[in-house]
């Protein structure tokens, strides 16, 4: 360095990456704002009584704080004759969703596990079915669906929606877990097989230990499409075993008279507190699984 | 003494494709096999084969005398280490090393025993409540061969070791494979690609290309008698001269003619060798060709030579020239006097020297 004075040249490009620093970070802010918004609206105004949401501004914050639009979300509210609230439906969906997370996620491994590590012939043909099974979309499926739930004797229960949900979920559930035991070298099965595992001890021993970060991704994955799904839910359940979203649209769609805004955020909020949750408890892993490339032995 | 591995008439294909075609190899207890070839001959495979992990296509195979060709991996009563490690990610190294007696069964008494017998072995006591993450290419390398060795099978199969190690600690860890091998007496197969490893290591050599077993010998058969150019040419560092040269028969022997770019052709008379036919490719190790007074016998015939590259590598100088068309390297001593450009007289030991047909490559004498 033979010149230690900031050259005129050189402050001024220093300004001009303060001044793009600044421009970035006001954009991300409006961004921000721009998505938190709703959020905002829909916790506020859940917290307001009708009659300040009446007269009110959509953006205030309340003037006083009030629980009880939360109260009838969870226990009153009518959806349609009933008039239970979501509390019913919340207990559907964790009942749906729970059983068929757990064993959409299993079968993903294991199925993952034998196209990635068991190389058997017209192994790629099955793996590429079950990819094509990821792009079906959910209305082509409704009335084979629904005539083979049928058949089953499994039409509007709770059962018949987890199977919904597993069958559905399975191609996506493979294609993680698959390119996550890839990347995972064959010698490790083989070193098994000398050490004298089998199928199954390897899949326990070796395979699901290592599989954390990818359980973790598949398991938010399959719990905020299940949660959040609307199409099975409506098509394949009937009175007593509805999901909290078909729950939520009763809620909001059969009022009569006066719309009550401030039910219906709670509600919403609620339908959308367990997919939240997940994500701010594990969201961390599901970045890291995402990237998660080699395994080092 | 019935032998420990015995391949008959293997073949191996993946679909059409043959990759290992007619092997017949057998082995005697203690003996420390070693494949060797480059990459793609099928030496791996062989070793996947024999330890069961892949399918032979015909053919058979026995360990310790029992028929093994159907056999699963489980049953072969082996142990094989991979060129990986293959070491079980999750599992510390005490799990790693008995994880087979846990799949076994083994109580844990006897597991305990065995585990502090392997671990003392090989000097890892340390390491054994460690993940194999948290240890060295060396030190997963020790582990890895204690997952072998505690098992105390009839036959060790290792591919490729060493070749994820840098180059010192690769020459550690082979003189210790080496050591263990004589203090266990026990039956080895080895793959490699380096031939130094070979070498040093093997009681045997298989040299293998393109699925077909091209010798099968001692470290010195294969060194010194070649079965083909391709043996000749594969073993050894530097490589053997290759140098096409006219044979004749005469009195006292053959005649053998070098052509060189300028000047006469070199003309050496072997004693020892006749009945040659007329085209022949002569092979001679470098160590062959060397200064003249160093090496006296009846065998030894001298030349004058154009050296065109000198290099000195310490214990030696290597000197390269244009004989017969190719490039020849000579091994002399350091403090040799030629210099490039110059003509320099070398000696030819003719004593050691192979002869192979140059169109089918195989050894004639």
């Amino acid at each position: 360095m033979t010149d230690l004075a900031i050259s005129p040249a050189r402050s001024q490009r220093r300004t001009g990456r303060i001044a793009l620093r600044w421009l970035l970070y006001t954009m991300l802010g409006l961004f921000a704002l721009y998505y938190l918004m709703p959020l905002f609206v829909m916790i506020t105004t859940s917290l307001k009584s009708l009659e300040e949401i009446r007269t009110g501004d959509l953006v205030a914050l309340p003037r006083e704080v009030t629980f009880d639009a939360w109260k009838t979300a969870w226990s009153g509210a009518c959806t349609g004759v009933q008039c239970d609230g979501v509390r019913p439906y919340f207990w559907n969906s964790v009942l749906i969703a729970v059983p068929a997370v757990s064993i959409s996620t299993l079968l993903g491994a294991m199925n993952g596990y034998v196209v990635a590590q068991w190389r058997f012939r017209g192994a790629n043909i099955i793996f590429s079915l079950m990819l094509f099974g990821c792009f079906i979309p959910f209305q082509v499926v409704l009335l084979p669906m629904a005539r083979i739930l049928g058949l089953m004797g499994l039409a509007g229960t709770i059962p018949g929606l987890i199977f919904t949900h597993v069958i559905y979920g399975i191609g996506f559930t493979t294609l993680f877990f698959r390119n996550y035991y890839v990347t995972i070298p064959a010698e490790l099965v083989k070193a098994a097989k000398v050490d004298g595992a089998g199928f199954f001890r390897i899949f326990w021993s070796i395979f699901l230990p290592l599989s954390l970060p990818i359980i973790v991704v598949t398991v938010i994955w399959q719990f905020t499409q299940i949660w959040n799904d609307f199409l099975f839910g409506v098509s394949f359940s009937q009175a007593g075993t509805q999901p909290i979203t078909v729950a939520l649209n009763n809620i909001v769609n059969s009022t009569t008279g006066v719309k009550e805004y401030n039910v219906d955020m709670a509600a919403a909020i609620i339908a959308a507190l367990p997919t939240l949750l997940v994500y701010v408890v594990a969201g961390k892993y599901f970045i890291r699984g995402l990237t998660a490339g080699s395994v080092k032995g | 003494m019935s032998p420990i591995l015995e391949i008959n008439n293997l073949y191996k294909n993946y679909g059409a494709v043959e990759v290992l075609k007619d092997i017949n190899v057998s082995i005697d207890p203690g003996d420390f096999l070693v494949l060797v070839g480059p990459s793609g001959c099928g030496k791996s495979t062989l070793l996947n084969c024999i330890a069961g992990l892949e399918p032979i296509s015909g053919g058979a195979l026995h360990i310790g005398g029992r028929d093994m060709t159907h056999v699963s991996p489980k049953d072969r009563d082996i142990a094989m280490v991979f060129q990986s490690y293959a070491l079980y990610p999750t599992m510390t190294v005490a799990k790693n090393i008995t994880f087979g007696m846990t799949v076994r069964g083994v109580d844990p008494a006897t597991k305990e025993r065995k585990l502090a017998q392997v671990a003392r072995q090989l000097q890892i006591e340390k390491l054994l409540n460690r993940r194999p993450g948290q240890l060295s290419g060396g030190q997963r390398q020790r582990v890895a061969m204690g997952r072998a060795l505690v098992r105390d099978p009839k036959l060790f199969l290792f591919d490729e070791p060493l070749s994820n190690l840098d180059a010192k600690l690769r020459v550690e860890m082979r003189t210790e494979i080496k050591a263990l091998h004589q203090n266990l007496g026990a039956s080895m197969v080895y793959v490699t690609h380096d031939q130094i490893e070979a070498m040093t290591l093997a009681t045997k050599i298989v040299v293998m290309k393109g699925g077909v077993i091209q010798q099968i010998g001692t470290p010195s058969e294969i060194y010194n008698r070649p079965a083909n150019l391709f043996v000749a040419d594969f073993m050894g560092s530097p490589a053997m001269n290759l140098i096409p040269a006219k044979a004749r028969s005469n009195g006292e022997g053959t005649r053998i003619e070098i052509a060189r770019n300028s000047g006469k052709p070199i003309v050496l008379t072997d004693a020892r060798n006749r009945g040659l036919p007329e085209d022949v490719i002569l092979g001679v190790r470098p160590e062959d060709i060397v200064e003249p007074d160093l090496r006296p016998g009846r065998y030894v015939q001298e030349a004058d030579c154009v050296v065109d590259i000198v290099e000195p590598a310490g214990a030696d100088t290597f000197v390269v020239m244009q004989l017969g068309g190719r490039q020849v390297t000579a091994r002399l001593h350091s403090e040799t006097a030629a210099r490039p450009g110059n003509p320099h007289r070398l000696a030819f030991d003719l004593g050691k020297v192979s002869y192979f047909a140059p169109d089918t490559g195989q050894r004639l004498n």
